[in-house]
């Protein structure tokens, strides 16, 4: 009966037009929105994370929730290579960190003390990048110190001013040392700028008595989407002890997936609104055709067709239709997807915004399957679901009332 | 009136030998009440009747007497307040609505007074209509329709959609539509009520000519006439009741 139902779509071109482009066009705003979402929580995912977290991290368990100086990875420069050597991984690097009070003989403050390898930190973190003032290190043996700016403004230090570190190192003893500023970094991220100090690996080491331990390996991968694939990877290699972990990013900085699943679902809110509006056109749609071929279902219903049969063939009419909507709406709206992918998707003042928290200025939005396909198949469901009252209608019709001459 | 001696057992399948042992139609007093309102109407006072396999026969009165609930009644498309009603020796009140479908669909071709073709589907189309629900070949079923559209004369409008057909063309689609699956019966309603005279005789010629080449029973309403004049048997309806019942030369 697919010719009775596609004939009967075209019985009004208009309406059926018009309820094609509903569905069609609130389809295509569906796939555009969620995927210029998706897209800019990916780039706010990778500007976060290449900052200073990287995407996954190797540590020693039960380090993240009490970072202890004393939970370190031991003989990690053998697990570096072969971490480097699994695939999707682009960079690795080894950190140590403790915490120190500094000061600079006026003021002082507590800082977050990062012993970092300068040969493999910029990899893994844009920091190095991001030094405003003075520069980064150039050898892990090196005398200095790079802080963050507010940290600086804090202590009122510049460049060449010396700073005292104080701070328990390994085994309790005593971290002290004296060193110059090098270089002074701004981030964006107020906490980091605010609490951060980093020496070279050697140097921190020898401070804090840590001889050739580390806290942690800081990996950067080609694409975050396969971050979990990778981190699989990682954990079947056996590279690892027992008492090693690998996190990830969502982990190490738990804010973030809270901060996109509360805008995902602000913007549900909004696309509810557009996928009511749809349904409500497609059952009115619906309700208007039942209506006026009463006549003619009750003639097939006398001639012996099923009553289920009818009513599946007007189900049948209504998915030719909202299918034929929803596939109009994904090439569209993937059109314009591609089209803001080439050339950068920008609201006025966003960019200014942006560049403040080191974010990039405008987002590319990229095709994905779950961009095509979210709101589709919403839109799907509800449609299908709006169809069964004036199906139920057909259901429930009595042959001899619409076949009765007045 | 004698009990059916078979019972409602007959099954669903067509079986023209075996079916043609019933009566095609037996109405035992037969009452449909209608409550409007207060009033109850009585749209049928207690009807039985009995027609025969072959036979052609005409439900005259006037209107409001009950001729399309009586109809309505034989087909299985409404319940008799109280009485019973054995359609090819099947008994209509112990049926689902599913299995009248069937039913209908294999033994009762159906002609209304006017729109009762199918707007989106060609003649042809409409013919092949309950043969498609049957089942039937596409090859068969097309042969068929062009053949029976032969017969009531529309050959070359097989590809017409019914709003480009006249009145009394569409009326001889729905005959062939009604006929063309060679059912037992064809119950009409008023099939000449929107058309003239002319078309009318010529219309009833087809049913009689169908009636005696095929040898399908045919029961059909009118307060026509020229219609009541072409019926072999007469049964004159007032008021929800049976007045005459007479065969004609
Ligand atoms: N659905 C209904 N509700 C109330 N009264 C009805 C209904 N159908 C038929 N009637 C009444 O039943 C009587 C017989 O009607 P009908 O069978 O249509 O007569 P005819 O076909 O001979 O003109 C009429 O008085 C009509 O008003
Ligand atoms: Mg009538």
């Amino acid at each position: 009966m697919l010719k009775l139902a596609w004939r009967n779509i075209w019985r009004h071109p208009r309406r059926t037009l018009l309820t094609l482009l509903a569905i069609a066009f609130a389809s295509a705003v569906l796939v555009f929105f969620i995927g210029l979402q998706l897209s800019s929580y990916d780039a706010t995912i990778n500007a976060t994370i290449s900052i200073f977290n990287g995407a996954l991290q190797i540590q020693k368990e039960g380090y993240h929730d009490s970072p202890q100086m004393r939970l370190t990875l031991d003989d990690s420069n053998k697990l570096l290579e072969e971490v480097r050597k699994v695939e999707g991984v682009r960079a690795a690097a080894p950190r140590a960190v403790g915490f120190a009070l500094l000061s600079s003989g006026s003021r002082t403050y507590g800082a977050q003390v990062v012993g970092v390898e300068p040969e493999v930190e910029a990899q893994v973190s844009t920091i190095p990048g991001l030094v405003k003032r003075g520069r980064y290190f150039q050898r892990s043996d090196e005398l200095g110190v790079v802080i963050g700016e507010d940290l600086a403004r804090n202590l009122k230090v510049s460049l060449g001013d010396e700073l005292t570190l104080l701070g328990q190192g390994m085994e309790g003893s005593m971290a002290a040392t004296v060193l110059p500023v090098v270089g002074i970094f701004s981030s964006g991220s107020e906490e980091l700028d605010r609490l951060m100090a980093q020496l070279p690996l050697d140097t921190f080491r020898e401070t804090f008595s840590m001889r050739g331990s580390i806290h942690s390996i800081v990996i950067s991968v080609d694409r975050v989407a396969d971050v979990e694939d990778i981190e699989k990877r990682i954990v079947d290699s056996e590279l690892l002890d027992p008492n090693q972990v690998v996190l990830r990013w969502d982990e190490l900085i738990p804010g973030i997936k809270q901060m996109i699943e509360l805008d995902m679902s602000s913007g549900w809110f909004f696309y509810s609104t557009l996928i009511m509006i749809v349904a409500f056109s497609v059952v009115n749609t619906f309700f208007m055709a039942v209506l006026e071929r009463t006549r003619e279902f009750c003639v097939m219903l006398s001639l012996g067709m099923r009553p289920g049969y009818l009513c599946r063939t007007v189900i049948l009419e209504s998915v030719m239709l909202v299918a034929g909507g929803i596939i109009a709406g994904m090439l569209l709206g993937a059109l314009i997807i591609l089209y803001f992918g080439k050339v950068g998707f920008s609201v006025p003042g966003m960019e200014e915004m942006a560049r403040q928290f080191n974010l990039p200025g405008a987002i590319y939005p990229r095709v994905s399957l779950r961009a095509l396909t979210d709101g589709p198949s919403v839109i799907f469901l509800t449609s299908l679901f709006a169809v069964l009252f004036p199906a139920t209608r057909v259901w429930r019709l009595n042959p001899i009332e619409g076949i009765r001459q007045v | 009136m004698a009990r059916v001696p078979f019972g409602a057992g007959g099954g669903l399948i067509k079986n023209l030998s075996d079916n043609s042992k019933h009566p095609t139609i037996i109405c035992e007093s037969v009452e449909r009440l209608y409550q409007q309102g207060d009033v109850t109407v009585h749209a049928l006072a207690g009807v039985s009747l009995t027609i025969e396999c072959g036979e052609f026969v005409s439900l005259c009165g006037p209107s409001g007497s009950g001729k399309t609930t009586l109809l309505n009644c034989v087909a299985g498309l409404d319940i008799p307040t109280s009485g019973e009603v054995y359609l090819i020796g099947n008994k209509i009140s112990s049926m689902s609505k599913t299995e009248l479908a069937d039913l209908r669909l294999n033994n009762v071709g159906f002609v209304f007074q006017a729109y009762n073709l199918v707007p989106v589907l060609s003649a042809q189309e409409n013919v092949e209509f309950v043969m498609e629900l049957q089942g039937m070949s596409k090859k068969l079923r097309g042969e068929k329709a062009r053949s029976v559209l032969r017969e009531v004369g529309l050959e070359g409008m097989e590809h017409r959609r019914p709003a480009e057909l006249s009145g009394g063309q569409q009326q001889r689609v729905a005959v062939a539509r009604a006929i063309a699956s060679e059912p037992q019966l064809v119950l009409a309603d008023e099939p000449t009520a929107n058309l003239d005279s002319k078309t009318s005789a010529s219309l009833m010629d087809i049913m009689r000519k169908m009636n005696e080449d095929h040898g399908i029973t045919f029961v059909f309403s009118t307060h026509d006439q020229l219609v009541m004049d072409r019926a072999r048997r007469l049964v004159r309806m007032h008021d929800g009741l049976i007045e005459s019942d007479e065969i004609q030369s």
